[in-house]
């Protein structure tokens, strides 16, 4: 039998459905996959039995014809997902050894339309990393390396575990969630698509918060066609979110087309920045003509207020961050530190031991930018920062379809070189803005620099155009070719 | 008793003192049986932690969603309290730490709450109308009521009870304008009917549903506010006033003493009867209040305003008004506005055909009397409107007179049986057969002729003593108005 781990989930569907192998093989053959490959630490808690029974339903379904669109196909899962009866850390020890009795609706979406879970994949503790070095499952390793060196790379973050694990055929596709490139940018580190669809496409419900007003889910996949796949399934108005779009979820896969005429591309010129590898520059310029041969215009456009993002973020993510994570106190579930005399020992005592640095540092910077005296200064000011940069795009779109841009400012890096955590942040220069203006955007590999590395090229669309973003998508993978896989060397 | 119209004074040693007060009223949206942003149950006195929902746990991943129907009865009072209804409102997160605080926030209203200014009218002795004054409300927001720390479960460590986390309060803000223990006794009377008129609270303070955060401070007569201290959590109308007569004492002694006041958060003993300081303005958290992020502003529509405002019942003003107007006494009618449930009750004997004022006169001398001596509410007197409409309409027409009437009432409440069918069975009818009452007031004439002799001297009280005598020979049936006719025709 061919190998099947390798395959894209539109052929393992219509491979299953037209009777050439059955779901149990798929699964079997990820949960193999799976196992033989936990030195690279992308899932923190594996579940085949899971996929299995799955599979099983699938292939007794497959008799009668009531098939949902995801049967038969094994995922794996962020474990920012609370996936009920099944360890849900967030990466943090503060939760180690939780196991929510609720399941979150993203993943429950994905089970209703028949999919199994392969296991919860590694992150950045509570999503907040570029580079998986922040979990405290230790970091994710990416499958890829520097041609003729060992060195071990992270697969970027937050959406490490998913982003190797899409890689390394491990699961053919899987969730993510991104607040401020955190699908995005691993998708780019490790030569994969992933797409962060409109801000309340997908429900938060049962989603570890991280910040609330930018958190969004979405999926991580070899191909566009199956990010379309995965993010119908996934999205949908929620109830139980109020701030989900009570909105119809578009068939974005039969609107799949790569066909642009008539479509302009916006290149902003804010995003041309100093210390940006020569490589990363050409491949957008590659990028650019990609999309003009596939029939759209380039326009230059001009964002203004780009080089504010990333500070305006670091601003509003944190101040959320601090007040969401408050509920991590030892009370009700989770990690607690006894041995203390008062209630506010045993909170400073649980929190000190459950959050890691990263996470402390953000707590202790959304705390001061909220605090009396400084919250105008901060806190409202970057607010207010971000709705010009939402009526900056709101410009651009009358100007253009979509945005082009690269999706990171480097190619992967080497696990523990990167120590600053302001340089680290720059990893999120280009994704950011997007994730303040809620608007959807995407990364597909463009090709390898110099080390044979993959880069990323990153297409923002207009709110609620996950289409336009996806067809664009789809005309650069159809033109970039790119077919490079990591050597296996695990 | 003290003239209303005479202000409330602390005496001092240098002179008099006017306390100024302003009340935060915490009411619980008892119209609802769920919680502001989860679908768990709010009934009193359950089981601990049986009334809680993994968004009230904060477990984590959960998401509040407002509870369209809170919103709703806080539009609905805000109305009855002649407020500005802000059409577009945002929720803040408070943000500290605290063991019966599971998302170490409490979701509220800061910058933006759904209710603006309003007023109450108040009267502060409520059978002197000119005693009426005007409270000002500052503000009424929506927030999430904190659990419950038990700290007698375990002898080292407390126990905490979620059912009421996550409950949804109107914070009712008034300004500083009550100057006595009796006007706020009097606005958080009015403010509790008005909140039980419109349904959105039931006001019960025992079981915390209306409970008063109260800000007291003192000033001498004319000068500029002094610095206030705020007593937490005080649970009766009778706490409310000890505690502003307590702690305007204390602060004029402290300043005569040559102290300050410090602005700081002090909680009452309803035991001692005195107020002791919780903690000062230096100690006080930095709350960072901020936008909730998970949820989004509150925009309210015409329709849904329109549906809030037609929804509102008669208020106890309006129906003070009309009672008035229909004849009834402005003392009967704010005893008859008092309550709701009074109110209801009384409107539906109007309804049942009985005349205003002496049905008002009816409630408030028999009725209540009645009630009061069996123990029972309006709300399960055993005489339903329409049965007491009977009643009166027999005395209306002359059919039984007044003290009749109060024996055919026992034998309502004993028996359950209508007044006519007693007055029939018992023979209890009112006569105004001439035939028969001369007869007797033959008799009692000729039996008592001295006192006929007195009468016709000059003595005309004794008009009275025959007029008792004929009517109780009568057995209390006679008309009285006959019986006065028919007597003095006969005494000349």
């Amino acid at each position: 039998m061919s190998e099947l781990t390798t395959k894209t989930i539109a052929d393992l569907r219509d491979g299953f459905r037209g009777g050439d192998f059955s779901a149990r093989e798929i699964a079997e053959q990820f949960n193999a996959a799976v196992a033989a490959a936990r030195v690279l630490n992308a899932y923190t808690v594996e579940t085949p039995d899971d996929a299995l029974a799955a599979a099983n339903a699938a292939d007794k379904a497959r008799g009668n014809g009531d098939l949902g669109p995801l049967a038969g196909i094994p995922l794996g899962i962020k474990d920012l997902f609370a996936t009920e009866g099944v360890d849900t850390t967030a990466g943090s020890n503060i939760l180690k050894g939780f196991r929510p009795p609720y399941e979150s609706t993203v993943s429950g979406n994905l089970r209703r339309a028949g999919a199994g879970m392969l296991g919860k994949l590694n992150l950045d503790e509570f999503a907040m990393g570029s580079s998986n070095e922040t979990s405290a499952h230790g970091p994710v390793i990416s499958p890829w390396r520097r041609s003729g060196s060992n060195v071990g790379l992270t697969p970027g973050g937050s959406s490490g575990g998913s982003a190797a694990a899409v890689a390394a055929d491990l699961a053919p596709g899987v969730t993510g969630t991104d607040t401020g490139g955190s699908i995005r940018q691993p998708a780019a580190f490790v030569g994969i698509s992933g797409i962060k669809p409109t801000y309340g496409r997908c429900s938060r419900w049962g989603v570890v918060s991280f910040a609330s007003s930018l958190d969004q889910a979405g999926p991580m996949a070899k191909t566009v066609r199956d990010c379309a796949i995965l993010l119908e399934a996934m999205a949908g108005f929620d109830p139980k979110d109020s701030t989900s779009l009570d909105l119809p979820v578009p068939q974005w896969e039969a609107g799949l087309s790569s066909d642009l005429n008539g479509k302009r591309v916006g290149i902003p010129r804010e995003y041309r920045i100093d210390g940006v590898p020569e490589e990363i520059n050409a491949l957008w310029d590659r990028g650019i003509e990609w999309l003009r041969d596939g029939g759209a215009e380039p326009v230059e456009i001009s964002l203004p207020h780009t080089r504010y993002a990333l500070p305006t973020y670091y601003i509003i993510a944190p101040a959320e961050a601090s007040s969401n994570l408050a509920r991590y106190d030892g009370v009700r579930y989770g990690l607690r530190e006894e041995g203390v005399k008062t209630l506010d020992d045993m909170y400073g005592a649980t929190r000190a031991a459950g959050f890691g640095a990263e996470v402390k540092r953000r707590i202790m910077i959304g705390t001061y930018v909220l605090s009396a005296g400084f919250y105008d200064a901060y806190f409202n000011k970057a607010q207010r920062v971000r709705a010009l940069i939402k009526q900056d795009f709101r410009q651009a779109f009358e100007q253009c379809d979509v945005i082009l841009t690269p999706t990171a400012p480097s190619a992967a890096f080497g696990i523990g070189e990167t120590t600053d955590p302001l340089a680290m942040y720059l990893n999120d220069v280009f994704a950011v803005p997007a994730s303040l203006a809620g608007l959807p955007a995407m990364s597909v590999p463009g090709g390898l620099d110099g080390q044979g590395l993959p880069l990323g090229l990153h297409i923002i669309g207009n709110e609620l155009d996950e289409q336009g973003v996806l067809n664009a998508g789809l005309a650069i993978e159809e033109r970039a070719g790119f077919t490079a896989r990591p050597e296996k060397w695990w | 008793m003290a003239d209303a119209g005479a202000p409330f004074r602390i005496e001092g040693d240098t002179g008099e003192w006017e306390v100024v007060v302003g009340l935060e009223v915490h009411a619980q949206i008892t119209a609802t049986a769920s919680k502001l942003f989860s679908g768990a149950a709010t009934a009193f006195g359950a089981e601990p932690n049986t009334q809680v929902s993994l968004v009230d746990a904060a477990m984590p991943g959960m998401l509040p969603v407002p509870n369209k129907e809170c919103i709703r009865q806080a539009v609905r009072t805000g109305m009855a309290l002649d407020a500005k209804i802000n059409r577009w409102s945002r929720f803040d997160r408070k943000n500290y730490f605290y063991a019966d605080l599971p998302q170490g926030y409490q979701i509220s209203q800061l910058y933006h709450p759904l209710v603006g200014e309003g007023e109450v009218e108040v009267l502060v002795d409520d059978k002197d109308d000119s005693s009426a004054k005007t409270i000002g409300i500052e503000r009424i927001h929506v927030e999430q009521d904190a659990g419950k720390l038990m700290h007698d479960q375990h002898p080292t460590m407390s126990y905490v009870d979620l059912n009421r986390s996550g409950v949804a309060l109107m914070e009712i803000v008034s300004r500083p304008d009550m100057r006595s223990p009796a006007e706020a006794g009097a606005y958080l009377r009015k403010l509790r009917a008005v909140l039980r008129y419109v349904g959105s609270c039931d006001g019960n303070m025992e079981e915390g549903s209306m409970r008063a955060d109260v800000n007291v401070s003192v000033r001498k007569p004319g000068d500029e506010f002094g610095t206030r201290t705020e007593t937490k959590n005080v649970n009766s109308v009778r706490f409310v006033m000890q505690v502003i007569e307590h702690e305007a004492r204390r602060q004029v002694e402290l300043i005569e003493a040559g102290g300050t006041i410090v602005q700081e958060t002090r909680l009452f003993d309803p035991d001692k009867g005195v107020t002791r300081s919780l903690r000062s303005k230096e100690d006080a958290h930095d709350y960072r209040y901020f936008p909730d992020p998970d949820l989004l502003p509150l925009e309210l529509d015409d329709a849904f305003l329109e549906e809030c405002r037609g929804s509102l019942p008669e208020l106890p003003d309006a129906k003070r008004k009309r009672y008035e107007a229909q004849g009834i006494t402005p003392y009967n009618a704010g005893v008859l506005t008092a309550e709701v449930e009074t109110a209801r009750w009384f409107d539906a004997l109007l309804d049942a055909g009985a005349e205003a004022k002496q049905a008002a006169n009816w409630v408030v001398a028999e009725l209540f009397g009645a009630l009061n001596r069996r123990g029972e509410s309006i709300e399960n007197n055993p005489v339903t409107p329409a049965a007491a409409a009977e009643l009166l309409r027999l005395v209306a027409d002359g059919t039984i007179s007044g003290t009749i009437a109060k024996q055919v009432f026992e034998i309502m409440l004993e028996s359950g049986e209508g007044a006519a069918a007693i007055v029939e069975e018992r023979g209890l009818k009112q006569t105004s057969d001439t035939g028969a009452i001369d007869a007797e007031i033959d008799r009692i004439l000729a039996a008592n002729a001295d006192k006929v002799e007195q009468y016709k001297a000059g003595k005309q009280a004794l008009f009275g003593f025959f007029v008792g005598q004929t009517m109780k020979a009568m057995q209390g049936k006679a008309n009285p108005q006959v019986v006065n006719e028919r007597l003095r025709a006969k005494l000349g």
